[in-house]
């Protein structure tokens, strides 16, 4: 492990989510502030892609809110994150899916992986 | 404390109180050793050699290896000065990374990225001409004109022009030290610092 992966998680604390991967759907529970008030918020949307790697590593997740496309990047290891829940499995052949963002409707429909 | 010569290792980031992401640079600095003491009577002006960075003895010259061993030290690779009106240090003292406290604020200096021989564009943020047509064509990274004609009949010094840009040192003042690892030789700085990662870094205080 070269110096800076070694420090930089010696200085941040790392998330412990299920693992989740681009295609699925998941949701997202986040604490917001509002002056001195903490109340937690949720997002559900489609995984379009992770990126990084170690403590700085990201997600990118996308719904469709009113007809609009709404995307929001977290930081996996954000303090700010409280739970991660995957709902559904996606069977996706890469592993970036921006093509999404094109697709509305039927199209934008991914195959659940079932066991 | 003068300050400190250290490394720049790389940067990531790190989550504050708030749960805002702050971008910072990792610093590998000190430990470093006196190894020559300006004097007011000797060189007219006080100040302090430090030095940094192990050195093989055989890469050394015999006047740099007495130069060390006056010190009673090891050989270093690198050796800055740091202005210092009076001082309570001795030759051969070593000073770490502990002299820098969290949250206090700090100058930075390093050698910049070199980036070569480069057009006004680029190097001093010159809108270039932005037209294809209108009757140009050869000149959409160009300066335009660089003065007058028949007076003054010469181009002013100082004219921004293209040339050399980067490989220059570069002074960052007031950022902000996040954190202080002195088992491990670490400073976390908020932001960035002039230069490549594993170049020279000068840290004042």
């Amino acid at each position: 492990m070269n110096l800076v992966d070694s420090i930089s998680k010696e200085v941040s604390t790392m998330n412990q989510f299920p693992e989740f991967s681009s295609g699925d759907t998941i949701t997202v529970y986040y604490a917001i502030k509002e002056g001195d008030k903490q109340r937690t918020q949720h997002f559900k949307g489609v995984v379009l892609q992770r990126k990084g790697s170690g403590t700085t590593e990201t997600f990118t997740i996308r719904k469709m809110s009113g007809g609009i496309g709404v995307e929001r990047i977290f930081p996996v290891n954000s303090p700010v994150l409280e739970k991660i829940e995957v709902n559904k499995r996606g069977k996706v052949r890469r592993s970036r899916i921006f093509y999404l963002r094109e697709l509305t409707g039927k199209k934008a429909r991914i195959k659940e992986i079932r066991k | 404390m003068p300050g400190l010569i250290g490394k720049k290792i790389g940067m990531t980031s790190i989550f504050n109180e708030d749960g805002k992401n702050i971008p910072c640079t990792i610093i590998q600095a000190g430990p470093c050793v006196v190894t020559q003491l300006k004097t007011e009577e000797a060189d007219g002006y006080t100040a302090v050699q430090l030095s940094f960075d192990e050195q093989k003895e055989k890469r050394m010259t015999k006047a740099m290896l007495g130069h060390f061993s006056k010190a009673k030290t090891t050989p270093k690779k690198k050796l800055v000065e740091f202005e210092m009106p009076e001082s309570e240090i001795n030759l051969g003292d070593t000073i770490a990374v502990d002299i820098l406290e969290e949250g206090s604020f700090v100058t930075v200096v390093g050698t910049s990225k070199g980036k070569g021989f480069q057009g006004v564009v680029k190097r001093h943020g010159f809108a270039g001409v932005n037209d294809a047509t209108h009757g140009q064509h050869n000149r959409q990274r160009h300066p335009g004109s660089i003065g007058a004609a028949s007076y003054p009949a010469r181009v002013f010094k100082g004219m921004r022009m293209g040339g050399q840009m980067g490989n220059a040192r570069v002074k960052i003042e007031n950022l902000q030290v996040l954190k202080v690892m002195p088992e491990k030789n670490i400073v976390l700085v908020k932001g960035a610092v002039p230069g490549a990662n594993n170049s020279y870094v000068i840290i004042e205080k």
